[in-house]
Protein backbone atom coordinates (compact mmCIF):
# COMPACT_ATOMS: atom_id res chain seq x y z
CA UNK A 1 0.00 0.00 0.00
CA UNK A 2 2.84 2.21 0.95
CA UNK A 3 4.80 1.48 -2.13
CA UNK A 4 1.29 2.22 -4.10
CA UNK A 5 0.90 5.56 -2.70
CA UNK A 6 4.57 6.83 -3.24
CA UNK A 7 4.46 5.21 -7.06
CA UNK A 8 0.97 7.69 -7.57
CA UNK A 9 2.51 10.43 -5.23
CA UNK A 10 5.44 10.37 -7.88
CA UNK A 11 3.47 10.37 -11.21
CA UNK A 12 1.69 13.39 -10.13
CA UNK A 13 4.66 15.63 -8.34
CA UNK A 14 6.27 14.64 -11.91
CA UNK A 15 3.19 15.73 -13.73
CA UNK A 16 2.62 19.28 -12.02
CA UNK A 17 6.53 19.96 -12.29
CA UNK A 18 5.46 19.79 -16.08
CA UNK A 19 2.90 21.57 -16.25
CA UNK A 20 4.50 24.08 -14.04
CA UNK A 21 7.68 24.58 -16.35
CA UNK A 22 5.53 24.64 -19.51
CA UNK A 23 3.24 27.44 -18.13
CA UNK A 24 6.18 29.45 -17.17
CA UNK A 25 7.29 28.91 -20.60
CA UNK A 26 4.70 30.05 -22.02
CA UNK A 27 4.17 32.87 -19.87
CA UNK A 28 7.63 34.27 -20.94
CA UNK A 29 6.69 33.85 -24.82
CA UNK A 30 3.43 34.52 -25.32
CA UNK A 31 2.94 37.54 -27.65
CA UNK A 32 -0.17 39.48 -25.33
CA UNK A 33 -1.50 39.56 -22.30
CA UNK A 34 -4.16 37.97 -22.60
CA UNK A 35 -2.56 34.77 -24.34
CA UNK A 36 -0.12 34.99 -21.00
CA UNK A 37 -2.97 34.83 -18.95
CA UNK A 38 -4.12 31.44 -20.75
CA UNK A 39 -0.80 30.21 -20.47
CA UNK A 40 -0.59 31.25 -16.58
CA UNK A 41 -4.07 29.22 -15.88
CA UNK A 42 -2.00 26.27 -16.80
CA UNK A 43 -0.14 27.13 -13.86
CA UNK A 44 -2.54 27.76 -11.43
CA UNK A 45 -4.99 24.62 -12.38
CA UNK A 46 -3.05 21.69 -13.90
CA UNK A 47 0.38 22.58 -12.21
CA UNK A 48 -0.15 23.44 -9.19
CA UNK A 49 -3.09 20.99 -8.46
CA UNK A 50 -1.77 18.03 -9.50
CA UNK A 51 1.60 18.82 -7.65
CA UNK A 52 -0.24 19.13 -4.34
CA UNK A 53 -2.66 16.19 -5.21
CA UNK A 54 0.85 14.47 -4.96
CA UNK A 55 1.81 16.04 -1.46
CA UNK A 56 -0.98 15.32 -0.17
CA UNK A 57 -0.28 11.34 -1.02
CA UNK A 58 2.65 11.63 0.66
CA UNK A 59 1.07 13.35 4.00
CA UNK A 60 -1.39 10.86 4.26
CA UNK A 61 -4.84 10.60 6.37
CA UNK A 62 -3.16 13.56 8.54
CA UNK A 63 -4.14 17.58 9.41
CA UNK A 64 -1.82 18.08 6.60
CA UNK A 65 -3.91 16.27 3.57
CA UNK A 66 -6.70 18.63 4.89
CA UNK A 67 -4.63 21.73 4.45
CA UNK A 68 -3.00 21.06 1.28
CA UNK A 69 -6.81 20.13 0.31
CA UNK A 70 -7.19 23.44 1.17
CA UNK A 71 -4.64 25.22 -0.43
CA UNK A 72 -6.58 23.03 -3.90
CA UNK A 73 -9.52 24.67 -2.77
CA UNK A 74 -7.85 28.25 -2.29
CA UNK A 75 -6.71 28.10 -6.21
CA UNK A 76 -9.75 26.55 -7.12
CA UNK A 77 -11.57 29.34 -6.38
CA UNK A 78 -9.44 32.34 -6.57
CA UNK A 79 -7.74 32.12 -9.03
CA UNK A 80 -10.83 32.47 -11.82
CA UNK A 81 -11.82 34.95 -9.58
CA UNK A 82 -8.58 37.01 -10.20
CA UNK A 83 -8.06 35.90 -13.80
CA UNK A 84 -11.50 37.44 -14.63
CA UNK A 85 -10.67 40.47 -13.20
CA UNK A 86 -7.42 41.16 -14.82
CA UNK A 87 -9.01 40.25 -18.06
CA UNK A 88 -11.59 42.99 -17.47
CA UNK A 89 -9.27 45.40 -16.68
CA UNK A 90 -6.89 45.03 -19.35
CA UNK A 91 -9.87 45.21 -21.50
CA UNK A 92 -11.07 48.59 -19.74
CA UNK A 93 -7.84 49.70 -20.41
CA UNK A 94 -7.57 49.92 -23.86
CA UNK A 95 -5.39 46.72 -24.45
CA UNK A 96 -6.42 44.87 -27.71
CA UNK A 97 -5.39 41.33 -27.85
CA UNK A 98 -3.35 40.28 -30.74
CA UNK A 99 -5.75 38.90 -33.49
CA UNK A 100 -3.97 36.79 -36.56
CA UNK A 101 -7.56 37.64 -38.02
CA UNK A 102 -9.72 40.67 -36.91
CA UNK A 103 -13.40 39.52 -37.82
CA UNK A 104 -15.29 42.24 -36.06
CA UNK A 105 -14.61 44.71 -39.33
CA UNK A 106 -14.21 42.02 -41.71
CA UNK A 107 -16.02 42.66 -45.37
CA UNK A 108 -19.32 40.90 -46.04
CA UNK A 109 -17.92 38.69 -49.25
CA UNK A 110 -20.66 39.92 -52.36
CA UNK A 111 -21.27 36.26 -53.74
CA UNK A 112 -22.17 35.41 -49.96
CA UNK A 113 -24.35 32.42 -49.56
CA UNK A 114 -27.95 32.50 -48.85
CA UNK A 115 -28.74 34.16 -45.57
CA UNK A 116 -30.37 32.29 -42.59
CA UNK A 117 -33.22 33.21 -41.56
CA UNK A 118 -33.40 36.10 -38.97
CA UNK A 119 -31.21 39.16 -38.97
CA UNK A 120 -27.61 38.35 -38.94
CA UNK A 121 -25.95 39.03 -35.49
CA UNK A 122 -22.08 40.18 -34.46
CA UNK A 123 -21.72 41.97 -38.21
CA UNK A 124 -22.07 45.32 -36.97
CA UNK A 125 -23.89 47.22 -40.57
CA UNK A 126 -20.99 49.57 -42.63
CA UNK B 1 10.84 13.89 -6.05
CA UNK B 2 10.82 16.99 -3.51
CA UNK B 3 14.26 18.11 -5.63
CA UNK B 4 12.32 17.65 -8.79
CA UNK B 5 9.36 19.92 -7.44
CA UNK B 6 11.34 22.62 -6.08
CA UNK B 7 13.46 22.41 -9.03
CA UNK B 8 10.51 23.18 -11.23
CA UNK B 9 8.80 25.62 -9.08
CA UNK B 10 12.32 27.57 -8.84
CA UNK B 11 12.49 27.42 -12.83
CA UNK B 12 9.16 28.84 -13.35
CA UNK B 13 9.13 31.79 -10.63
CA UNK B 14 12.81 32.65 -12.19
CA UNK B 15 10.59 32.90 -15.95
CA UNK B 16 7.94 34.77 -14.16
CA UNK B 17 10.12 37.35 -12.67
CA UNK B 18 12.10 37.95 -16.03
CA UNK B 19 8.29 38.42 -17.49
CA UNK B 20 7.68 40.84 -14.46
CA UNK B 21 10.37 42.90 -15.22
CA UNK B 22 9.71 43.21 -18.78
CA UNK B 23 6.10 43.46 -19.15
CA UNK B 24 5.49 45.99 -21.18
CA UNK B 25 2.36 46.65 -19.91
CA UNK B 26 1.12 47.03 -15.92
CA UNK B 27 -1.04 44.03 -16.45
CA UNK B 28 1.56 41.91 -17.56
CA UNK B 29 3.37 42.96 -13.87
CA UNK B 30 0.11 42.17 -12.12
CA UNK B 31 -0.61 38.87 -13.88
CA UNK B 32 3.69 37.92 -13.12
CA UNK B 33 3.09 39.31 -9.44
CA UNK B 34 -0.03 36.73 -9.36
CA UNK B 35 1.96 33.60 -10.65
CA UNK B 36 5.15 34.22 -8.45
CA UNK B 37 2.12 34.50 -5.46
CA UNK B 38 1.33 31.14 -6.56
CA UNK B 39 4.50 29.61 -7.28
CA UNK B 40 5.24 30.67 -3.31
CA UNK B 41 2.73 28.89 -1.95
CA UNK B 42 3.98 25.33 -4.18
CA UNK B 43 7.52 26.55 -3.30
CA UNK B 44 6.47 26.86 0.46
CA UNK B 45 4.42 23.59 0.58
CA UNK B 46 8.13 21.34 -1.40
CA UNK B 47 10.23 22.59 0.64
CA UNK B 48 8.21 22.25 3.71
CA UNK B 49 8.25 18.82 2.58
CA UNK B 50 11.82 18.35 2.11
CA UNK B 51 13.14 19.38 4.84
CA UNK B 52 10.77 17.67 6.78
CA UNK B 53 8.93 20.55 8.49
CA UNK B 54 5.72 20.66 6.69
CA UNK B 55 4.64 23.59 8.99
CA UNK B 56 5.66 25.70 6.17
CA UNK B 57 2.31 25.12 4.57
CA UNK B 58 0.38 27.52 7.25
CA UNK B 59 2.82 30.21 6.13
CA UNK B 60 1.61 29.57 2.28
CA UNK B 61 -2.30 29.85 3.16
CA UNK B 62 -1.74 32.94 4.33
CA UNK B 63 0.61 34.54 1.91
CA UNK B 64 -2.36 32.84 -0.98
CA UNK B 65 -4.70 34.72 1.23
CA UNK B 66 -2.44 38.01 1.25
CA UNK B 67 -1.77 37.37 -2.77
CA UNK B 68 -5.31 37.33 -3.87
CA UNK B 69 -5.65 40.81 -2.12
CA UNK B 70 -3.02 42.45 -3.03
CA UNK B 71 -4.02 41.50 -6.50
CA UNK B 72 -7.27 43.35 -6.48
CA UNK B 73 -5.64 46.30 -4.74
CA UNK B 74 -3.46 46.77 -7.88
CA UNK B 75 -5.59 45.83 -10.47
CA UNK B 76 -8.57 48.46 -8.85
CA UNK B 77 -6.07 51.11 -8.48
CA UNK B 78 -4.96 50.87 -12.03
CA UNK B 79 -8.51 50.66 -13.06
CA UNK B 80 -10.30 53.85 -11.27
CA UNK B 81 -7.11 55.65 -9.83
CA UNK B 82 -8.08 55.13 -6.47
CA UNK B 83 -8.51 52.60 -4.26
CA UNK B 84 -11.36 53.62 -2.25
CA UNK B 85 -13.53 54.12 -5.53
CA UNK B 86 -17.14 53.03 -4.77
CA UNK B 87 -19.46 51.51 -7.82
CA UNK B 88 -23.00 52.53 -6.52
CA UNK B 89 -21.90 55.96 -5.47
CA UNK B 90 -20.64 56.54 -9.39
CA UNK B 91 -23.60 58.60 -10.80
CA UNK B 92 -22.91 59.12 -14.06
CA UNK B 93 -22.13 54.99 -14.07
CA UNK B 94 -19.25 55.64 -16.73
CA UNK B 95 -17.09 53.26 -14.97
CA UNK B 96 -19.16 49.94 -15.71
CA UNK B 97 -20.31 49.82 -19.16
Amino acid sequence: MEVIADAVSWVLISLGSFFLVVGAIGLLRMPDVYTRMHAASVIETLGAMLLILGLVFQAGFTLLALKLLFVIALLFFFGPVASHALAQAALHAGIEPVLAEDRRNREIPTAAPPEPKGKQEGVPSP
Amino acid sequence: MFVLATAAVLFALLLAVIRAIRGPTVFDRVLAGNMVGTLAILLLAAIGFLTGRPEFLDIGLTYGLLNLIGTFAVLKFFRHGDLAYDVDVDKEGKAWK
